[in-house]
């Protein structure tokens, strides 16, 4: 049978671009078609922004790759038309165990948060993401939307100018040049764009690599996550087995950073380690094995000119916490909305910088968060493993240390809270909904309440007044009445009025919270809409 | 913001200093040090207080004149 990833999605197919006589222009051409260059295509085709993605090959990714899927990318998933398949397909789980040398020192059973549509994570291959994405892109396709995919099509050389861009590509019938408007590169960690350009990639605080395995398994092995810490059968390292979906389990050996890869990937080197893992008695096959290196690094800015950069090819963490997909999606989330601004002409081009503004504080929390783990995970001194088996220890006895306890922090949404996006804040309400923040959700009734903020600037009211519309140079945001009776769960009146009686909320496109206020007053959210657009 | 206490506090100055020396009896260097080390986040974890801590750390970070 085959996977799903060794079959052509988008197979190579003659365009005419390929024929004209002088290059064709789009609007947006995005490179690459991993999750987060879909997630631009689709982000911006919704929107009715004409793009094209270029990809070098046909497939989805191969291997498991990023398998861990927050909430806020579930939450975004869902604006852009693809979150359901994937959290139908996605495995939930709840019972961690951690080790440490020899034994277990704890187990830990998170409890599901109530009051949101989407689970705090799901555990899926990036495969399955990037299937359920170009699925969308052939729903989009069907109902006549601007956007296509182009495999095996791959770029060789790139043109900047004040206006455009121009792109040399390479096909299997020969090159040909096509031109853009923007350029949107989402072409990974070793990003030839940047490279073609000749940009940097700098702020290297550690690097590291790590043995990937996807292992599959009949037997009734339990659906928990085990993390070991200088385990038996990886001194010094970390271990990370964790359940995905069809009998598939990833398992991640911390390898350290001066190792042979050809020697640590062959099957003769690794099964035994994985037989220490998961006990001598247990059958399985290993589908996939791979090193992955990385270093926590990113550009200086992620927008040059007409070409911007998301996801990997911007920045790059460790892979504790699944910061990197689940962040590259964000790039996404933050930029297609700016940019569609500026292509109607609603918005000043230095909006687009605010995107590098903001995503750059986001990437550097990540790499601050992401140094922490490793700090943890592999301390570099003395007193550092002496303080760190400390708190391994105590975790075993006393329920306290376990919160120390660091083999990475999920990632969550950043809050752009000194962007100049965003308003003072002018309600005494609950911390998680202060400007910049990615609005939680809220159940209402049958409903949630982030479907009704997508895609547009929204004035949410509860129990407050507010005009239906306010349009702001040729920016449009509209209202949505709730009430805190419309949630007899009271979770919408923690997460957004705290002690407030009454709140207005200007919510931006991508769900961020521009400005709150007690009350609806014009003047200051006309200058709240002018702010959240680059004009002031 | 809460005061680290820095006088005289313990209810008995004597008896925890012997008590802390007895729990290092026949502990090796390392021992001792992880037996420090749990000790500190131990209390650390009692305080709670940031703040607190925070003027902890630097008061014990200081040293001789």
């Amino acid at each position: 049978m085959n996977k799903i990833f060794e079959v052509p999605l988008y197979a190579y197919e003659r365009s005419s671009d390929q024929d004209a006589a002088t290059a064709v222009r789009h609007k947006v051409i995005v490179i690459g078609a991993g999750p987060v260059g879909l997630a631009t295509a689709i982000d911006l085709a919704q929107q009715g922004v004409e793009v094209v993605v270029l990809d070098d090959n046909d497939k989805v990714s191969f291997g498991s790759r990023a398998i861990c899927f927050s909430q806020r990318t579930l939450d975004i998933a869902d604006r852009l038309g693809a979150g359901s398949p994937m959290v139908d397909k996605g495995v939930q789980w709840n019972v961690g165990k951690v080790f440490f040398d020899n034994r277990q020192v704890y187990e830990f059973n998170l409890q599901p948060d109530t009051g949101y549509a989407n689970p705090a994570f799901i555990n899926l291959q990036q495969y399955y993401f990037e299937n359920a994405l170009v699925d969308r892109v052939r729903q989009l396709q069907a109902a006549g939307a601007p956007i296509e995919i182009r495999g095996r099509n791959k770029v060789e050389a790139i043109g900047t100018h004040d206006s455009h861009v121009v792109l040399e590509v390479e096909t299997p019938e020969g090159p040909y040049n096509v031109e853009a408007d923007w350029l949107i590169a989402c072409d990974g960690a070793n990003s030839p764009t940047r490279r073609m350009l000749g940009l940097d990639f700098d702020g290297r605080v550690f690097e590291d690599n790590f043995l990937i395995a996807d292992v599959v398994m009949e037997a009734d092995f339990p659906t928990e996550r085990w993390f070991w810490f200088d385990p038996p059968f990886n001194r010094g390292q970390s271990a990370l087995l964790h359940k995905q979906p069809d009998n598939v389990w990833r398992i991640d050996l911390q390898l350290g950073w001066d190792i042979d890869k050809e020697r640590e990937k062959r099957p003769e080197n690794v099964i035994p380690r994985l037989k220490a893992m998961l006990g001598e008695d247990v059958d399985f096959d290993l589908e996939w094995v791979s090193i992955y290196t990385f270093q926590c690094r990113r550009m200086e800015r992620f927008r040059h000119g007409r070409v911007l950069f998301a996801g990997d090819s911007a920045h790059q963490v460790s892979p504790f916490g699944a910061m990197g997909a689940n962040s590259g999606i964000q790039d996404a989330d933050n930029l297609c909305w700016k940019l569609k601004l500026v292509l109607d002409g609603k918005a000043p081009e230095i909006l687009l910088d605010s995107y590098s503004r903001e995503r750059v504080q986001a990437a550097d929390a990540n790499i601050a968060k992401s140094s922490r783990s490793t700090d943890f995970i592999t301390p570099k001194s003395q007193i550092s493993r002496l303080l760190r088996d400390a708190v391994l220890d105590l975790s075993e006895h006393f329920e306290f240390a376990r919160p120390l306890v660091n083999s990475g922090r999920l990632s969550t949404p950043c809050t752009y809270q000194d962007s100049s996006l965003s308003s003072a804040d002018a309600l005494n309400g609950p911390d998680i909904t202060r400007p910049g923040s990615a609005c939680p959700d809220a159940p209402l009734g049958d409903e949630f309440l982030l479907p009704k903020l997508a895609g547009k600037f929204t004035l949410l009211t509860i129990d407050a007044g507010a005009p239906e519309r306010i349009e702001e140079g040729g920016v449009e945001a509209t209202r949505l009445a709730l009430s805190v009776k419309d949630d007899l769960t009271l979770e919408l009146k923690r997460r957004y009025l705290g002690d407030a009686t009454g709140a207005v909320y200007l919510i931006r496109p991508d769900q961020h919270v521009a400005a709150r206020r007690d009350t609806f007053e014009e003047n200051a959210f006309r200058q709240a809409i002018r702010r959240a657009t680059g004009k002031e | 913001m809460a005061d680290l206490i820095l006088t005289p506090n313990l209810d008995s100055a004597d008896d925890f200093y012997a008590g802390l020396l007895a729990a290092h009896d026949g502990l090796d260097k390392s021992a001792s040090d992880a037996l420090n080390a749990r000790l500190v986040l131990v209390l650390a974890n009692h305080i709670g207080d940031a703040d607190v801590l925070t003027q902890a750390v630097k008061a014990a970070a200081l040293r001789g004149s």
